[in-house]
């Protein structure tokens, strides 16, 4: 398979954004994954995510690892500088070329075999250590790539293709980021747009650890009956608690809400989350009764998704290590090299 | 037994005391965690001061307390420092290594412990003069606190030691004043206990010993500093501002130090901001793929490990090396395989790095021979990496690395810039030039990479580590792929061009032997060939290798000789291994001298292995 460069057809009625880009300025070349593969509409949910907030193209670096999943990255957002690393160390890579520019955004994009079976380790220490970035984990309980074997979030009773069933217990990463200390965690549902692309721009500009665990159909291996994670049985048992718009500036003095249904959050950076509440009583500032939510609607057999937990306030790796506000990879000499005087001063130190 | 009658020449002996100034070794046995070590370093520094090198080590198990440490220094007026053979002076603190350490004295050396508990006849030998002093009893009985009495008889063995063999007690005085600065009373103490221990030996014991020493010269404008130290503080120098690592023996203190001489030089003044980042990653696999992230994205980053983490990394070395991603990892050598002997040095991870990783690979290492090469080698390791674009490793090992060595004053020239290598600008990209990131516009291999954000319609570009085209398109076309391979390998010649050359000491007169060594064994190896001349009248031309890929002088110095000895510290003989394989040479002319027992290599054993290849050599030319 080689590279597949998309015709760029200038269509003069493209609506273009605040930055004067068009939806086809954040697209990258053509799929060459499975038609209906759920991960290819998570890509076209970035695409859409970006772009109606509007964010240079270039400013965005994409990191992932290895599997259908982690080849999404070259589907979209082609003007961004992309990084396939190794199977399951995306997030390493991930918080190195954060720690080297402050400035860009970071969009992990991730499976569920790279991010809870290899790349676990990987994963939770990300979270722990609160890396800015927007880690996506496009969830369909199997090893696309190596033809369908379960993955660590098939759940314990479900059946593959041939009819075996999964005898291990699931890891649910929605509630290991949560107990990890992500800081805006949210669970969605490739089908379902009108819940993603308001989630995804929600975490594109949180500040901190912002992780979204996108259960993503495998058409190829693991849609079929016996499936937990096939496009019927998501719809079916899919219980979201909020639907969230991102307010962006635009748009920002039209809100208006009913009390008691509806939560503004307003982040960090100024974005402002406006939250439709379909739960009742669901707080979704409020960690420990996310926990404690998920683990009670789990046991349902619910799928709980939509925005489960954010802290508006978050800090993010570069705070917790105090580092300059100036990107390290800008950094002139003078600022790097303590000179000839200071060594001098330290070899009169070591005799 | 009293103390009179503890200085001994034992009844019997034959052999004559030995009688040398500058120049023996002196051990002190102690007990892991006993606060011995300050007090060692104390005595060593002590006799530096003096004017006299000296060459300490040390001999420590994996363990945090209690098993059998030792500190051996050599003190050579010559400048010897590598290791050598028996003990002339040992300082016999642990009743655990007893035997073992009444066996290496030489004979007619000397023996210094405590004798508060009598040890019958049995337990020394005749050969030898014991020196017996009540060391606890007399620490116990000016000491009440149990604290103060471990740490107090430590500095009172040296005040002892110091009228024993004649160490000036104003060097020691004033080393403890500049310890302990700004805090009176704990100098005040630490005086009263030297002269104690001093006073009590000028009373008791037969001093002086026919160990000496005296004040001398030799030691010039040297530096006192282990390995990992210089290393970290090249790392500074080279603009580093990541590092990423995990904790592992003889490693950890190279990041630790980092660390320091990051607080102190790359902290802002006044809004305490830094220019750098330190992350203790959850392993090694984390800590390479930070570096190569943070490197991916234009900042200077590196790690530090030992063996068993490079084999963790591997996977990533690889990924470095196709994409094209700059990464530095130290490589601190313990001795292998597996967990080995984790606390012993080896030179054992040469094949791994050089080849580390799946498929066609292979990464330039640098080879520092001493702390001051550890500094300039840290700094240059971050150069070549972004230059050459790949792994480069600094292969250290736990002998440089974590002991203090004198070494050159380190220098920095202000006029020197950080190479940063090919690095497109969003200027030339606006300004139209053609942008492939796996290129070769310049003919040396090498292509233009831009950093992540740099323009906003040209210069991206996607990395992975499966196989694409010149222009960082995914392809499996069988033709692009070799291309590529093609070009990786002419860069690997173009690194031969940027490496530092191997040095060359030719003997005075011409011969067809040589010697090829490298690292820590270099200190060992102008003593072994004194012996060696001395022993056989033979002399042989000297090449110390700096680096891999190996420069022309390394082929032509192959090619000039008929026999040439490879000394190494493993057991593969993996150097050889490498010139072997990189040079397609005879491999009959390379001969193997291999240490591998996890103690340092010495002069002694290098000219034994040489002397014994050597006679049959000679006798069958004459
Ligand atoms: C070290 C290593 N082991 C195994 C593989 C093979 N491999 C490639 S993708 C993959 C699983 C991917 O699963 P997931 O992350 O869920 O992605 P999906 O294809 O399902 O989207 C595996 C095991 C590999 N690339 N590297
Ligand atoms: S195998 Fe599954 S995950 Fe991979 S592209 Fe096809 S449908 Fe998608
Ligand atoms: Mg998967």
């Amino acid at each position: 398979m080689t590279y597949l460069p998309k015709p760029k057809l200038a269509h003069p009625e493209l609506q273009k954004n605040d930055l004067g880009f068009t939806r086809r300025d954040y697209e990258g070349s053509i799929s060459t994954l499975c038609a209906g593969c759920g991960h290819d509409s998570i890509s076209a949910a970035i695409i859409r995510a970006c772009y109606e907030l509007s964010l240079p193209p270039h400013r965005i670096a994409k990191l992932s690892g290895i599997g259908c999943s982690s080849k999404t990255p070259t589907y979209f957002l082609g003007n961004s500088h992309g990084f396939n690393s190794v199977h399951g160390r995306m997030p390493s890579v991930l918080t190195g070329a954060n720690l080297a520019n402050r400035e860009l955004i970071y969009l992990g994009v991730s499976g569920d075999g790279d991010s809870a079976s290899i790349g676990f380790g990987q994963f939770s220490h990300s979270i722990r250590r609160g890396v800015n970035m927007t880690y996506i984990v496009e969830n369909n309980g199997v090893y696309g790539l190596t033809k369908g074997q379960f993955s660590a979030t098939a759940d314990r009773g479900a059946k593959n293709k041939r009819g075996v069933e999964n005898m291990d217990e699931a890891i649910d990463m929605v509630g290991i980021a949560i107990q990890l200390g992500a800081t805006y965690v949210a669970r969605s549902f490739s089908g379902d747009k009108n819940q993603l692309v308001p989630l995804i721009k929600g975490a594109l500009q949180h500040q901190g650890a912002a992780f979204i665990d996108t259960i993503s159909p495998c058409v190829m291996f693991n849609n079929h009956d016996g499936s937990t994670k096939s496009y019927d049985y998501v719809r079916e048992h899919n219980e979201a608690v909020n639907f969230m718009d991102v307010v962006t500036g635009r748009n920002e003095i039209t809100v208006d809400y009913e009390p008691g249904t509806t939560e503004i959050v307003r982040q960090h950076n100024g974005g402002l989350l406006k939250l439709r509440k379909l739960a009742n009583d669901y707080d979704v500032t409020d960690r420990v009764a996310a926990m404690n939510f998920l683990e009670t609607r789990k046991a349902r057999g619910e799928i709980v998704t939509g925005l489960l937990y954010v802290d508006p306030e978050a800090d993010d790796l570069h705070g917790f290590l105090e580092t300059s506000d100036k990107p390290f990879n800008s950094m002139s000499d003078e600022e790097l090299i303590p000179g000839s005087a200071a060594l001098e001063k330290l070899n009169a130190s070591l005799r | 037994m009293s103390p009179q009658d503890a200085a001994l020449p034992m009844a019997g002996s034959t052999v004559p005391p030995i009688q040398a100034v500058n120049d023996f070794v002196v051990k002190f046995a102690n007990v892991n965690g006993s606060g011995s070590a300050s007090a060692n370093q104390l005595f060593a520094k002590a006799i530096l001061r003096m004017g006299i090198p000296v060459t300490p080590r040390n001999i420590f198990p994996s363990n945090i307390q209690g098993l059998p440490t030792w500190y051996e220094m050599r003190i050579s007026d010559k400048g010897h420092m590598g290791a050598r053979e028996g003990v002339d002076l040992m300082v016999a603190m642990n009743p655990q290594t007893w035997d073992e350490d009444v066996k290496s004295i030489l004979p007619g050396g000397y023996l210094f412990y405590d004798n508060t508990k009598p040890l019958p006849p049995s337990k020394f030998r005749p050969d030898i003069t014991v020196v017996g002093m009540p060391l606890t009893s007399f620490t116990n009985a000016a000491y009440s606190v149990p604290r103060e009495r471990q740490l107090f008889k430590n500095i009172i063995y040296v005040g002892a030691l110091s009228a024993l063999i004649n160490i000036d007690p104003k060097v020691i005085e004033d080393l403890l004043s500049e310890q302990f600065k700004g805090r009176d009373k704990l100098i005040a103490a630490n005086h009263k206990a030297l002269h104690m221990g001093r006073d009590y030996a000028l009373q008791n014991l037969p001093c002086p010993l026919g160990l000496q020493l005296a004040t001398s010269d030799k030691v010039g404008d040297r530096i006192f500093i282990d390995g990992n130290a210089a290393a970290a503080l090249g790392a500074v120098y080279g603009g580093a501002t990541v590092c990423a690592w995990y904790p592992i023996t003889p490693s950890s203190s190279l990041a630790e130090a980092f660390t320091r001489y990051c607080e102190r030089f790359r902290k802002d003044k006044e809004t305490g901001k830094k220019r750098y980042a330190i992350v203790q990653a959850e392993d090694e696999l984390a800590s390479i793929g930070m570096v190569i992230g943070a490197a991916w994205n234009g900042a200077r980053a590196f790690t530090a490990t030992s063996g068993p983490g490079i084999s963790l990394m591997s996977e990533f070395i690889g990924l470095s090396y196709f994409a094209e991603i700059p990464a530095v990892i130290f490589d601190v050598q313990r001795s292998g395989p597996s967990t080995g002997m984790p606390t012993r040095t080896q030179q054992s991870d040469i094949k791994i790095c050089a080849y580390a990783s799946h498929g066609d690979t292979k990464h330039p290492l640098l080879l520092p021979e001493d702390p001051n090469e550890c500094f300039q080698f840290g700094a240059l390791s971050m150069d070549l990496a972004d230059r050459l674009q790949t792994t480069i490793f600094v292969v250290l090992d736990l002998e440089i690395g974590m002991n203090e060595r004198l070494t050159a004053p380190l220098k920095w020239d202000d006029t020197r810039k950080l190479d940063r290598g090919k690095v497109m600008t969003a200027e030339e990209l606006q300004a139209g030039k053609v942008f492939g990131r796996y290129l070769d516009v310049d003919g040396d291999a090498i292509p233009y990479r831009t950093y992540p954000g740099t323009h906003p319609s040209k210069g991206g570009y996607f990395t992975r580590g499966t196989s694409r085209d010149e222009y960082a398109r995914y392809t499996e076309a069988g033709d692009a792929y070799q291309r590529n391979m093609e070009r990786l390998l002419k860069k690997w010649d173009t690194a031969k061009g940027l490496m530092p050359k191997a040095i060359r000491t030719d003997a005075a007169a011409p011969t067809k032997l040589g010697v090829i060594y490298y690292g820590s064994t270099s200190p060992a190896i102008a003593e072994a060939l004194d012996l060696i001349a001395e022993q056989t009248g033979a002399s042989l031309n000297q090449l110390r290798l700096r680096a891999f890929p190996f420069g022309p002088e390394v082929e032509a110095f192959v090619e000039e000789h008929d026999t040439i000895y490879v000394v190494e510290q493993n057991r593969d003989a993996q150097m050889r291994m490498l010139l072997i394989n990189e040079l397609e040479c005879n491999p009959k002319k390379l001969i193997r001298v291999l240490h591998y027992n996890g103690a340092p290599i010495t002069a002694e054993f290098i000219a034994r292995g040489i002397t014994a290849h050597l006679n049959p050599v000679r006798e069958a030319a004459e």
